[in-house]
């Protein structure tokens, strides 16, 4: 349980709508559930308007999605101030969400802790830039990735001190980093090589890889995550809820 | 060890290719609507028959729980509900199904759904795992796209629907009402018991909730015969598991291994070993934050890792996940660690919980320092078995097992703090509980 309050009423904006594109969306949401429970959207729906809003969820966002759910204003309400990844005040263009809980905190998430607080701040402060704030979480599902780190939509794994300050300095630099393991190693496979999975006699009929292999301009540089990969991954179409930050 | 040939997962570590066409060259959606043409009561007999248990953490057997579901409609439809809410301390195996393999949870919703009569099921997705989330449904698009579910699903004449959902951050969620709760729009607030979910679930509607790795196991299950699944492991635990270790081995990884693996074989072959050897070990906690830690002692070449050893062990093997701490583990302030974990998650409904979590959480951090007094840890043994049993869901039960498991074994280690704290003078008194 935690006491959680909406921004004061200076920082809130006067009104809030979704875009076009996302009241389509939005609709199509509502279409998932029957007829009569359009209330089921409601986290969903308050999740777009998070996105639109900068990463932070106004209190008009709230009453807009309680009216276009038909649902009393309390209850979404409740809904916004119960799950903790509605953040009730702005928040940094990158939100770093580092994981705390015990098997993180055993690999040295303290210590990525103190890399936060010498170079953003206390939890929750937003940097003058507005780039950065960040916030201490709990378990965030990566735990033979530890220690790790959420940031906006994006994993960040098998960090070091060091490794996650290059990959701060790579944020501020408008550079991409890539998502995922930051030392040499398959997703969430052992470090060093496989230890299953190893007969190729179960792929017999799989097709290798697909996708173009890596030319000149995007080959793998010495050093880099072990998630650059020689083949293409298909990607998968930005679809569900989850598209980049809309601002 | 498991041979390559028996895994489930065979796309575990992404390396091959995740959609459509990559998983039916690994074997999934095969032969799918004859599955569906045996008939219900041949799918939940199988089911039945390979003895496989629940993955979520309570181990009760799949089969009989979709037994439970009503077999003629009273004009209520069915629901079926995948948890893939995976919030457990040290569990982070069904990202990957959905990251890697997301077609087998797709089939299995499929032939679940079949069997128990259901028009769609809904996977609830923690709202962190953006990017799995996204991968599911393009899983299910593709599925769609090719008519292996929707309308006449793979031919069958049965229409079944799939929904991705999601949540947004609370741990409580996982809790299978407190999701159908959350699921129809509220705040994720277990229900009373009964009504079982199997009589009044999703919208007043039969439903059964299954974690994501019970539901994706299920095709292969129908395909290989239960005979196949029940002759890995060992009798009451078949089947193969998602193991997940963490914490203070050398290698920590995502494994898929035969229940009733022995703890020593599966840190050794695949985690690299304990970090600093076999006499570095402290303790395991060997099933999610939620059960007690075993000690070193314990942890012999009889010590597998299946739901009856470890309970008998007084501990569990809820989801699997391993999480290793070796001699340089500050034991007290680790479990003060998980206690801060379940005084967050608190949904707040009932007060021994949300008031117990709180307060067992600022009783350990003190005797993490020593600041406490020895009659204190009886105290909070006492206020941990008030708690325990006492509320509507098992997220107290979750919040002090792990407190007991540590004055179970580790007793001393308070002790000697306590004794060191008070040999040193202090200028501010030691405080007591219930301040």
């Amino acid at each position: 349980m935690a006491v959680r309050r909406l921004a004061p009423a200076d920082v809130q904006p006067k009104d809030f709508a979704f875009s076009a594109e996302n009241l389509t969306w939005a609709k199509k949401q509502i279409e998932k559930y029957p007829p009569g429970r359009e209330a089921s959207a409601v986290i969903p729906l308050l999740w777009k308007a998070q996105e639109q809003h900068d990463g932070w969820l106004p209190e008009p966002a709230i009453r807009y999605v309680a009216d276009m759910l038909d649902m009393v204003h309390i209850r979404v309400l409740e809904v916004a101030t119960f799950y903790t990844m509605f953040n009730l005040e702005p928040v940094g263009k990158f939100l770093v969400q580092l994981c705390g809980t015990t098997p993180c905190m055993l690999r040295g998430a303290e210590d990525l802790k103190a890399v936060c607080e010498r170079r953003i701040g206390h939890q929750h402060h937003v940097t003058k830039d507005g780039k950065f704030s960040w916030v201490e979480v709990e378990c965030l599902g990566a735990c033979v990735n530890a220690p790790m780190v959420q940031i906006n939509a994006d994993f960040y794994e098998d960090l070091t001190p060091a490794s996650f300050d290059k990959l701060l300095d790579d944020l501020v630099a408008g550079k991409n980093p890539n998502p995922g393991p930051q030392v040499d190693r398959q997703f969430s496979a052992p470090q060093g090589g496989l230890t299953t999975l190893t007969d190729p006699a179960i792929y017999a009929t799989a097709p290798r890889s697909g996708g173009p292999a890596l030319d000149d301009s995007n080959a793998k540089k010495p050093g880099a995550a072990a998630n650059v990969r020689e083949a293409g991954v298909p990607r998968p179409p930005v679809g569900d809820s989850s598209g980049p930050r809309q601002n | 060890m498991l041979a390559d040939k028996d895994r489930i997962f065979k796309n575990l570590y992404g390396v091959h290719d995740w959609g459509l066409e990559g998983a039916r060259a690994r074997g999934a959606w095969d032969g799918t609507k004859g599955i569906l043409e045996k008939g219900r009561d041949w799918i939940i007999n199988e089911v039945k028959n390979s003895g496989l248990r629940g993955r979520g953490g309570a181990g009760f057997p799949t089969g009989l729980k979709w037994s439970f579901m009503p077999k003629q409609s009273d004009g209520r439809p069915s629901y079926l509900v995948v948890n893939a809410d995976e919030s457990e301390p040290g569990t982070c195996k069904d990202r990957e199904i959905m990251r890697h393999d997301p077609h087998l949870l797709v089939e299995g919703c499929l032939i679940a759904g079949f069997a128990m009569n259901a028009i769609a099921a809904y996977i609830y997705v923690r709202g962190e795992f953006i990017r799995e989330r996204e991968r599911l449904q393009a899983a299910v698009d593709q599925a769609y796209e090719a008519g292996l579910i929707g309308k006449n699903a793979c031919g069958s004449g049965y229409d079944f629907d799939v929904f991705v959902h999601h949540g947004a951050g609370a741990y409580i969620c996982g809790e299978e009402t407190a999701l159908l709760e959350s699921l129809e729009g509220k705040k994720g607030q277990p229900r009373l018991k009964p009504p079982f979910p199997a009589n009044v679930g999703l919208y007043g509607c039969p439903t059964t909730v299954n974690n994501v790795e019970s539901i994706a196991v299920a095709p292969d299950i129908c395909r290989r015969g239960a005979g196949w699944f029940a002759a890995i492991g060992r009798p009451n635990n078949t089947g193969t598991k998602l193991f997940c270790i963490s914490g203070h081995v050398n290698t920590p990884c995502n494994v898929e291994e035969a229940m009733g693996i022995t703890f020593r074989e599966l840190i050794d072959k695949h985690a690299g070993g304990i970090r600093g050897g076999w006499d570095n070990l402290l303790a395991v906690i060997p099933g999610g934050s939620s059960v007690p830690c075993i000690p070193a002692s314990a942890c012999n070449d009889e010590l597998y890792m299946d739901f009856d050893t470890l309970k008998n062990l007084k501990s569990g093997l809820g989801t699997a996940a391993v999480i290793v701490m070796d001699k340089s583990t500050d034991i007290v302030r680790a479990i003060a660690r998980i206690s801060y974990f379940y005084k967050h998650e608190s949904c707040g409904q009932c007060t021994p919980c949300r008031e117990g979590t709180g307060w067992m959480w600022r009783v350990l951090t003190r005797m993490a320092e020593g600041r406490a007094q020895k009659r204190e840890i009886d105290l909070l043994l006492d206020v941990a078995g008030q708690v325990e049993g006492h509320t509507i869901c098992a997220l107290g039960d979750a919040a002090a097992w792990p407190v007991q498991g540590l004055i179970r074994h580790f007793r001393g280690e308070i002790e000697r703090r306590i004794d060191e704290y008070s040999a040193n003078p202090h200028g501010d008194p030691v405080r007591v509980a219930a301040e």
